[in-house]
């Protein structure tokens, strides 16, 4: 019984609730989601848990400043409205960032029980509201908007998190998106197994109940630009087009048939369907020996789509170890029970084709670790006389992104020497009308620091145009 | 959704879509796409601007029935909705003064087309050549015959239209008299690149408008991607037109091909769906 006389009694040495995950062996075979999450019974035993601190390290961990120990309470007390409540003071998607955010290096990363055992589920707690408490919630409407219109160019967690937040402060707000659906990389990237769509949907449609407009197909800086926007009354424009053009390893044979970078590879399937083609008439390639090359959670992502395309084999190629992988623990456990053979301390120098010059193998280094690098990480040195061919007929690269070629054209903002645009702490750019966010800012990010940004915009906006 | 206000047929695969799309038609330059998605089982095609009115808010272009989507298209009707068109996309072509040579070559005389047609009326010296494995597969040669050009020259490889031959042959007598200040030319792999190398024997600047597969048309996936001067370029951002000089034809060629066994699956399926006999 967690409370003795109205006095909360933590669950001390409890181990830590389990998730809810699928058979590896079935669910590496559909795009099903891999973890179910947590039932009632799990989510109290899970709340009991938390030890309710005076100082809570977890707040600390998380970049948006949650009121963790609030909303678990409240789980514990079955007021789960009132959890989902306390969430969305600091976040508009919970049912997302408890699914996607690297909760090992924050909140969780934090949590005093992690100290000496494992820290409480903050991740799973925070999903099982937002997929669970919504109609018990406050209903975030307004009834009746204000004069003022804003853009927000690009729908990704950044473009979503400002217009919730404006719409919500009942500014008149139109995203303008260039695909013909909404969500970014959520929906073109992040894979259904991982992040149901229906969950983006969802998010999107409570923007719209809350009379937010959406305008798809449309790339602001050929179709509109600021100036255009201005002039049709748009008082501010937020732009959060995210990070875009694919970075390439740069060596022979990159461009072959069945070399794909992470992007595209993602992209065809998630967004296009090319999973179901011909019902779809999107293609891709079904490769037997499939190799992945990066260590995020891009490069899982990619791995664990190969693996549901029916490959045989599916190597992920890192340059440094296990350890340093950035990917989320989470995917990387979950695509090594999957299948996913890692490859650490590798580097690719060369694609080959076979005689119908398709990609048919790829030639790889070893690596050892040398000096830490300017990022402190230790860098990795090729070992002489290390090199070795492995079979692959379908070669992903994922290892990061440049700045969207686009910020630059949508308006006159000042950006930085590779591309990004330069903001305040408030997120306001070198123009006065014009604030950024999300990957395009901080290059490559998160989900929660592009939602963060997005809602810390939405209050500048309105601070400067007013109410 | 995009409305079809219009549908014009040139030959048995030739067609023309006027779609309407207010805010596309005010900035649309030659040179530039849109990128359609038919239904919600489409995938997204890029076609080049054939011609576009701000006034009555329309865009145009012309397409060539070569696969599944093309095929699909066909059928559309006047009336009928487009589920998606985003553009425009793409830079516009520069269109420097002086005398050119278009050169277009199969389905690139779509796009050739417009180019030329632009260059007319932006008051350039245009000469035009057209070219084609045989007759039957020339397209909108009564449309090129009505631009006010300096000339008209046709190939067919056969020898069943014009000059036997390839494009390149009016291409080098024109470079030779020094007739030319300018190329631009969009077609199959071969024309293009060497249309470059005779132009480059002359010392005559030429562009070529490339093709590649598109996913996305705005510079995300990569799938575009084209080596020009040894570097990775995106045809969608960064083209579609670049120094032909430059560019790595054999890398463009193979990845054009990636998709042939399943556009072949994709076309077999749609044909055995819509057959009468399927009913
Ligand atoms: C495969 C993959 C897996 C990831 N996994 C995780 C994870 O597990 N956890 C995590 O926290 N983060 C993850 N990330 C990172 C995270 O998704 C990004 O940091 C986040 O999506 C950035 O949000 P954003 O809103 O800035 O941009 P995006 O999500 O990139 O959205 C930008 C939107 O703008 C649109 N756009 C671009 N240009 C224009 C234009 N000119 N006009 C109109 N619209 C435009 C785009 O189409 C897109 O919809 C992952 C990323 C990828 C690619
Ligand atoms: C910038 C650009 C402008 C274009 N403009 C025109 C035009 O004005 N008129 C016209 O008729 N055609 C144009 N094309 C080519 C046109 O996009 C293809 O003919 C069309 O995609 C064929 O689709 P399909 O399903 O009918 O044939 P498929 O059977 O799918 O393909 C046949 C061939 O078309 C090419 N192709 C297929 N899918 C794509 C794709 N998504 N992107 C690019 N190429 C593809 C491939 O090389 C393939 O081998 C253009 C292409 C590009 C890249
Ligand atoms: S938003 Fe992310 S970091 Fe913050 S509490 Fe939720 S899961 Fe943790
Ligand atoms: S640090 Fe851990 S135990 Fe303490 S309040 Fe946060 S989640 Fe609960
Ligand atoms: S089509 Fe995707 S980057 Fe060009």
């Amino acid at each position: 019984m967690p409370y003795i006389d109205g006095k909360y009694k933590p669950s001390i040495g409890a181990p830590r609730t389990p998730a809810r995950e699928e058979d590896p062996q079935v669910r590496a075979t559909n795009f099903g989601p891999v973890d179910t999450g947590y039932t009632r019974d799990d989510a109290i035993a899970e709340a009991n848990r938390c030890l309710d601190c005076k100082k809570p390290l977890c707040v600390t961990g998380c970049p948006v400043g949650i009121n963790i120990p609030g909303f678990i309470e409240k789980i514990r007390q079955e007021k789960c409205g009132e959890g989902l409540d306390i969430i969305r003071e600091a976040s508009m998607l919970p049912s997302i960032c408890g699914r996607v955010c690297p909760q090992e290096n924050q909140c969780e990363g934090k949590c005093i029980l992690g100290k000496k055992g494992e820290p409480v589920a903050i991740g799973q707690l925070e999903r099982y509201l937002g997929d669970n408490a919504r109609d018990k919630a406050t209903d975030p409407v307004c009834r009746h908007k204000n004069e003022h219109k804003v853009a927000v160019v690009g729908s990704g967690p950044s473009g979503i998190a400002c217009a919730g937040e404006l719409a919500r402060r009942c500014y008149d707000v139109t995203v303008f998106e260039a695909f013909f659906t909404g969500g970014g990389v959520l929906t073109y990237g992040i894979p259904e197994f991982r992040l149901p769509k229906e969950i983006v949907k969802r998010e999107i449609e409570g923007l719209e109940l809350m009379g937010v407009d959406f305008q798809y197909d449309s790339v602001v800086g050929r179709l509109v630009d600021a100036d255009d926007l201005f002039e049709q009354g748009y008082e501010a424009i937020y732009l959060a087009v995210g990070a875009g053009l694919p970075k390439f390893l740069n060596i022979p044979g990159e461009n072959l048939p069945g070399v794909f970078c992470a992007n595209e590879y993602l992209t065809r399937v998630n967004l296009m369907k090319a999973n179901n083609f011909p019902r779809y008439d999107t293609p891709t390639k079904h490769g037997k020996n499939v190799v992945v090359f990066g260590g995020g959670n891009v490069a899982m992502d990619a791995a664990r789509t190969a693996l549901r395309l029916g490959a045989d084999h599916v190597t992920l190629a890192y340059r440094r170890g296990e350890e340093e992988m950035p990917a989320r623990r989470a995917e990387l456990h979950h695509a090594k029970q999957e299948g996913v053979e890692i490859l650490p301390l590798v580097s690719p120098l060369e694609f080959k084709a076979d005689d119908d010059g398709n990609v048919a193998s790829v030639r790889l280094e070893r690596m050892e670790l040398g000096e830490p690098d300017a990022s402190g990480r230790r860098r990795p040195v090729a070992i002489e006389g290390s090199e070795f061919e492995i079979p692959c007929d379908v070669a992903v690269t994922a290892i990061g992104t440049n700045a969207n070629p686009f910020a630059k054209m949508v308006g006159d903002v000042k950006l930085n020497k590779w591309g990004y645009v330069e903001t305040d702490e408030n997120g306001q750019t070198s123009n006065p009308r014009i604030w950024a966010g999300g990957d395009i800012v901080t290059g490559a990010a998160t989900v929660i620091l592009a939602m963060g940004a997005g809602k810390k915009a939405a209050a500048s906006i309105a601070d400067k145009i007013g109410a | 959704m995009y409305k079809i206000l219009e549908k014009t047929q040139y030959s048995e695969k030739v067609f023309k879509f006027r779609v309407e799309a207010p805010q596309m038609a005010k900035k649309a330059q030659a040179g530039q796409f849109l990128m359609v998605r038919a239904d919600e089982r489409g995938e997204r095609v890029p076609f080049t601007f054939a011609n576009w009115n701000p006034d009555e808010g329309w865009v145009e272009f012309i397409f060539m029935v070569i696969g599944k989507t093309t095929e699909m298209l066909s059928t559309y009707k006047e009336g009928d909705s487009l589920m998606d068109v985003t553009g425009p996309l793409g830079n516009p072509t520069e269109m420097e003064s002086g005398t050119w040579a278009v050169i277009g070559g199969g389905v690139g005389l779509a796009i050739a087309y417009p180019v030329a047609r632009m260059l007319c009326e932006s008051g350039h010296k245009v000469n035009v050549i057209m070219g084609a494995r045989t007759k039957d597969l020339l397209l909108l040669t009564d449309q090129f015959r009505e631009l006010p050009l300096e000339h008209l020259y046709i190939t067919t490889d056969d020898g069943s239209e014009g000059e036997k031959g390839v494009v390149t042959l009016p291409l080098e007598r024109m470079c030779q008299a020094k007739e030319l200040d300018h190329v631009f030319a969009v077609g199959p792999v071969p024309m293009m690149k060497f249309s470059a190398m005779t132009c480059e024997k002359y010392d005559v600047p030429i562009t070529a408008s490339l093709n590649p597969i598109m996913v996305d048309g705005t510079g995300m996936c990569g799938c575009c991607r084209v080596e020009v001067d040894g570097e990775t370029k995106f045809a969608c951002v960064d083209g579609p037109d670049f120094d032909a000089t430059k560019v790595d034809w054999n890398d463009l060629r193979a990845r054009q091909a990636s998709y042939r066994t399943e556009e072949g699956q994709a076309l077999k399926a749609y044909e055995e769906e819509t057959c009468p006999c399927h009913i």
